[in-house]
């Protein structure tokens, strides 16, 4: 559908990936850990290593939570846009083949939030 | 089961109006909350000028309602003499 | 014969008449529709302008009367109040939050929203609806006046509303209502009249206004009571407009039906969305509870706008689908969004804190079904890492719905233990939603919302820090210039409200009010 308008009705997007000063976006959730209230947003080169974001400021911004320092990083299953996916730690987010504004989900097998509420 | 209502602020002037629309409405039931007097019926609720008149004494310009009213739910039909809250369904 | 009789005093019906008909003119020499350019291009079709009636029969005269009465009512009791230092009467400091969230995120909308009246008075041909769009856009400003003067009074005590509309068009949270607003009047006169009249002042004022007011009296908030009853008088005018607007356009051509009626869904949804706000309102930051939000969306939505909805079936208006969900969703707001804020407290204009044990017994008893289950784990964890100098302040950014522009917290309908996602692709970008709901909207108008102004990604963009800032050198702090760009002092108009100086000040200056120093 499109907008009833009087005239023209066109108009840039406002978030592109030219505005983000060679960043793009990626959004990431923890599931079963709702303490955090909502998934983050983060400005990534797209030449950063996966890795470095999950030891640097995945670290930075799930670390408050006990679970996080309990994570074994080899059973961890990632989803992207809610689909099963395989994230290498030693590629890049481009080479992960992770674009603008994708969002990714991690599930930590046994690890289920404070007592278990998926806090 | 549809209910109408009509809420109205607690203070003196509107004391004998709600005294009218009880009188004038057997099934009304009075909730009464912080500040604020809210009336429901089901599916209809009348107020009368007349009755204000005779519980006070004075002439009553139904318009002035305007000042005390919070909130209502309904149709509403308004003339001189009455004000009328309805559902039609 | 002639015979001198007193002339009768004309009854409202006639009055109304007399005082709204007639009053325009057929152009002779300009086109209708260049003087009425909005007038086709919704698809609504009007046939009989005449048609529409305002069943108070409220005339321009009688207005400014009653009007009149109110402001004096009003202004005596707010120079009362602050006469006698009346903002020590409230139960407690915290209080003082609901008038902050109040000031920064509704005032300003009661301004735009006299705008809207206006413009779409100033679109319709027929007379009666411009008069009633008339006084609604008098109202609207007299509620963000008598708003500002009211609060004025708090603003001198305590933190976080020295700069109130500066913050409503920047801070992260208050896009939230202001792009609520902005959709409804860069949408078409009749689109703003069913969001705004029918589907927010109709539908959904009543969970806004009568908690708000009703908890600011029983909180021992007199000047708050009294504006708000003050608006609120004008809204029962509003709602019965708002009422009659919908089944004036309904009436007039069966075509206006599903125009009407995805707009009604469009509204309520978004409508109940910026209510979110006053769900945790009500169930966290008013010291002494009136009602749950839970409660209060049974009493006024699904009890009341159960009827209203019977009572449109008539014309083929159905209950908003949306309802489905927010039915599933009501044992969960209130306690998703104070998580949220809590989080979030180092980026507000006001505070937070967490429940005591008396607060969370009675949250418990409000929402047996979520609150031990899924809210009180966390917040005992929170609580007790506070206690240990360890207070959550979550300083990433979160993730915006693209078109309520809400963190996305909401979880999925009937699984409170997942965040809801959900997106779309347009022409090569990705855009993300916090449900089916906010989606569809997107889906409908994509060219509108990817101009949203989502606060996270200006941030990123480098459009939210004070002009001249270079965040390129060493050491910048993103979090300290953005509240610079708000007008926010750090650790003074944020933060948990146990260390906030509002705290200590109000303790002080009520022992001073009590004790002979």
């Amino acid at each position: 559908m499109a907008v009833a308008a009087v005239s023209k009705y066109e108009f840039a997007p406002a978030d592109t990936q030219d505005k983000f000063h060679g960043a793009q976006l990626l959004y990431i959730g923890w599931e079963d850990h709702l303490l955090f209230c909502a998934p983050f947003c983060f400005p990534f080169p797209p030449t950063m290593r996966f890795g470095d974001v999950v030891a640097g400021p995945m670290q930075a911004a799930f670390g408050y939570h006990p679970d996080f320092a309990r994570i074994d990083w080899s059973t961890v299953e990632w989803l992207k846009s809610g689909k099963p996916v395989v994230l290498d730690f030693d590629k890049s987010l481009a080479d992960n083949g992770l674009k603008h504004k994708d969002v990714i989900r991690f599930r930590t097998p046994g690890l289920a939030g404070i007592k278990g509420s998926c806090s | 089961m549809s209910t109408v209502f009509l809420a109205l602020q607690t203070n003196e002037e509107t004391r004998p109006i709600i005294e009218a629309i009880l009188q004038d409405n057997p099934g009304a039931v009075v909730d009464e909350q912080p500040a604020m007097v809210k009336i429901n019926a089901e599916r209809e609720l009348i107020v009368r000028r007349e009755t204000i008149e005779e519980i006070t004494g004075n002439d009553y310009d139904l318009q002035s309602l305007q000042v005390n009213m919070i909130t209502m739910s309904g149709n509403l039909d308004q003339t001189d003499d009455e004000i009328r809250l309805f559902w039609k369904a | 014969m002639d015979m001198q009789v007193a002339k009768k005093k004309l009854g409202l019906k006639e009055r109304y008449a007399v005082m709204t008909r007639g009053l325009d003119w057929t152009p002779s020499y300009q086109k209708m529709e260049d003087i009425y350019p909005y007038m086709q291009y919704e698809g609504i079709k009007i046939h009989d302008w005449d048609k529409w009636e305002d069943p108070f029969r409220l005339t321009m005269d009688a207005y400014w009367k009653y009007q009149a009465e109110k402001e004096r009512k009003l202004y005596a009791i707010i120079d009362a109040f602050n006469q006698n230092n009346g903002h020590l009467n409230v139960t407690d400091a915290r209080y003082v939050n609901t008038v902050k969230l109040f000031i920064s995120g509704i005032s300003p909308l009661e301004y735009v929203a006299h705008r809207g009246f206006a413009h779409a008075g100033r679109a319709f041909p027929g007379p009666g609806p411009r008069v009633a769009c008339l006084m609604q856009s008098l109202d609207e400003i007299r509620h963000a006046q008598t708003q500002v003067h009211s609060i004025s009074n708090y603003n001198k005590y305590y933190n976080g509303m020295h700069d109130f509309h500066h913050m409503h068009d920047r801070v992260w949270f208050l896009s939230v209502p202001k792009s609520f607003f902005d959709d409804a009047i860069t949408a078409g006169p009749f689109e703003f009249m069913v969001s705004i009249g029918f589907s927010f002042e109709y539908v959904l004022t009543n969970l806004l206004f009568v908690p708000f007011v009703s908890g600011a009296a029983y909180n021992g908030d007199m000047g708050t009571m009294t504006f708000g009853f003050s608006a609120q008088s004008d809204e029962a005018r509003h709602m019965t407009l708002g009422l009659e607007v919908i089944k004036f356009i309904l009436e007039q051509d069966p075509a206006n039906v599903p125009i009407v009626q995805r707009w009604i869904d469009k509204w309520t949804w978004r409508g109940y969305r910026v209510l979110t706000l006053v769900a945790m309102m009500m169930d966290y930051m008013l010291p002494k509870r009136t009602m749950s939000w839970k409660e209060a969306w049974e009493v006024y939505f699904e009890e009341n706008g159960g009827a209203l909805f019977k009572d449109l079936a008539r014309y083929g208006i159905t209950m908003p689908k949306c309802a489905e969900q927010i039915a599933l969703e009501k044992d969960h707001l209130s306690h998703q969004a104070w998580s949220t804020f809590y989080n979030y407290a180092a980026a507000a204009n006001f505070h937070t804190w967490m429940p005591d044990e008396d607060e969370m017994a009675w949250l418990s008893s409000k929402y047996p079904e979520s609150f031990d289950k899924h809210y009180r784990p966390r917040y005992e964890f929170w609580r007790e890492q506070a206690a240990k100098g360890n207070r959550f302040y979550n300083k990433t950014l979160p993730m915006l719905c693209q078109t309520c522009q809400i963190p996305m917290l909401f979880t999925e309908p009937g699984d409170p233990t997942k965040i809801c996602y959900r997106e779309v692709d347009y022409k090569g970008d990705k855009y993300h939603f916090c449900s089916d709901h906010c989606k569809e909207i997107f889906e409908h108008e994509p060219e509108k919302y990817v101009q949203s102004w989502l606060p996270v990604h200006q941030i990123y963009q480098g459009n939210c820090f004070p002009e001249g800032t270079d965040p390129t050198v060493e050491g910048f702090d993103p979090l300290a210039a953005v509240l610079k760009y708000y007008n926010l002092e750090f650790g003074r108009d944020n933060l948990d409200f146990d260390i906030s100086e509002d705290k200590k000040n109000f303790a002080e200056w009520r022992g001073q009010a009590t004790k002979n120093a």
